[in-house]
């Protein structure tokens, strides 16, 4: 069996507007899976962070309906041990970004619980809301 | 020693005892901070694509405030805030094109040009106070109490901005130590808590916590000491109930602690204090001999 990828960058819209939003270039990372090992969160995400990048890279689709990119918190671990000086941060808040200004923003404030939003440090929701919301 | 301060938000809602037992450590340290006559939020989180730029405005007015105020450096507490406005600082040194274009569509109060530093009050105990100083200030050493810190990810990442090494950090330790405690240590210390993630996906913050604590736990620790009041709050609220959870402290209480001043005047309760089997012991002891 025979299956062919189109790995042309012309074609692939989502992965021109990601490297453009997150300044990185996709085609240096050499799927060492560091990133992956090191995400603190890599369990409860849908796809590894070097997975995302490959299925970005050959443009399969599917790839803004993960919930991965919701996962990242930034961190930075990963971007701290890149042997190629990928910010995957910056990739995950481009997807978010993109994801955001196609289908809206992913968390409302008013359907927070009234508790939740007493006890929480300011921090907390600001940074909540500017990573889930447009 | 005269310092500007830049509190932020969370210091004045969630955090206030982190900025009562800081300015306490720090008037017996002969350190003054002067809160900024003005400030605003400082954004939270660093805008990480072109798309925003006008979000690097949040923390780019607080250092346009500051030079208009006089001051080339400004301490903080809060990891997050420091975070943001040490990476948009930096962003203001090595791309100014960037904010020249920003600025020239806001007002021209926000002139800025990237000649201040941004100091967490960390680095100023490790460089400035010195942890020799700190030393001879103590008063009652935590001797046999065992403390677990935790830096978490804004101390230390990026490394661009970051007040230590990012894989093997040592100054939280080299503080613990120097005032008599035992410091427990793994390899979770530097692992992200889960941050923001409490507000709608507060499993994925237990599950870190509760991993991390752990970690301190089978170590021996009997507390966690830490720096950020986003952490603070994680590790406070979602350690599993069953069991009991490690209390948390940030490491200016822990400084008063050791300098002998009164939990009172660190934002500590009865309660907290009963939590630390050594300090309880000691007090009591204390108590005893005041009463023979
Ligand atoms: S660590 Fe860097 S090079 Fe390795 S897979 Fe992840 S993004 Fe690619
Ligand atoms: S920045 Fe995101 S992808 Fe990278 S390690 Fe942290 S949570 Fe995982």
């Amino acid at each position: 069996m025979s299956m062919t990828i189109r790995a042309d960058s012309q074609a692939n819209e989502l992965l021109q507007t990601v490297e453009a939003l997150s300044g990185q270039r996709l085609a240096a990372c050499y799927q060492c899976g560091t990133c992956a090992a090191t995400c603190p969160f890599v369990a409860a995400m849908d796809l590894p962070p070097d997975r995302l990048i490959q299925q970005l890279r050959f443009g399969l689709p599917g790839v803004l309906e993960r919930r991965a990119f919701w996962v990242c918190v930034g961190c930075d671990s990963c971007a701290e041990r890149c042997p190629r000086a990928i910010a995957v941060p910056r990739v995950m808040e481009a997807l978010r970004l993109i994801a955001i200004r196609e289908r809206g923003d992913r968390l409302a404030v008013a359907q927070l619980p009234a508790a939740t939003l007493r006890d929480l440090p300011p921090i907390a929701l600001v940074a909540s809301l500017r990573r889930n919301t447009g | 020693m005269q310092l500007a301060y830049y509190p932020g938000c969370t210091i004045k809602a969630s955090a206030r005892q982190h900025e009562q037992a800081a300015l306490a450590i720090l008037r017996a340290l002969g350190v003054e901070l002067r809160e900024m006559a003005e400030w605003n939020c400082c954004g939270v989180v660093h805008t990480l694509t072109s798309a925003n730029l006008i979000r690097h405005m949040a923390p780019v007015r607080v250092l346009a405030r500051l030079r208009q105020q006089g001051a080339h450096e400004v301490v903080t507490l809060c990891d997050m805030c420091f975070n943001t406005l040490a990476r948009a600082n930096l962003l203001a040194r090595q791309q100014p094109e960037q904010f020249a274009a920003i600025s020239a569509s806001t007002d021209s109060e926000l002139r800025y040009d990237g000649d201040a530093s941004v100091l967490h009050l960390l680095q100023v105990l490790r460089d400035r106070v010195g942890l020799a100083a700190l030393r001879a200030r103590v008063r009652r050493p935590l001797r046999e109490l065992r403390v677990y810190p935790y830096y978490g990810c804004k101390l230390l990442r990026p490394s661009t901005v970051g007040i230590d090494d990012p894989e093997i950090p040592t100054l939280l330790r080299d503080l613990l130590e120097a005032l008599g405690a035992t410091v427990i240590e793994g390899h979770l210390q530097t692992r992200c808590c889960g941050a923001y993630q409490a507000v709608d996906q507060p499993e994925l913050v237990a599950e870190r916590v509760t991993a991390t604590a752990a970690q301190a736990r089978a170590g021996g620790a009997e507390a966690i000491v830490l720096s950020c009041p986003l952490c603070h709050f994680n590790f406070d609220t979602l350690q599993p109930r069953n069991g009991a959870p490690l209390p948390v402290f940030y490491y200016t209480q822990v400084i008063g602690l050791a300098f002998g001043l009164e939990p009172e005047e660190l934002g500590l309760e009865t309660r907290q204090i009963d939590q630390l089997p050594p300090l309880r012991q000691r007090d009591r002891a204390q108590a005893k001999g005041g009463a023979a």
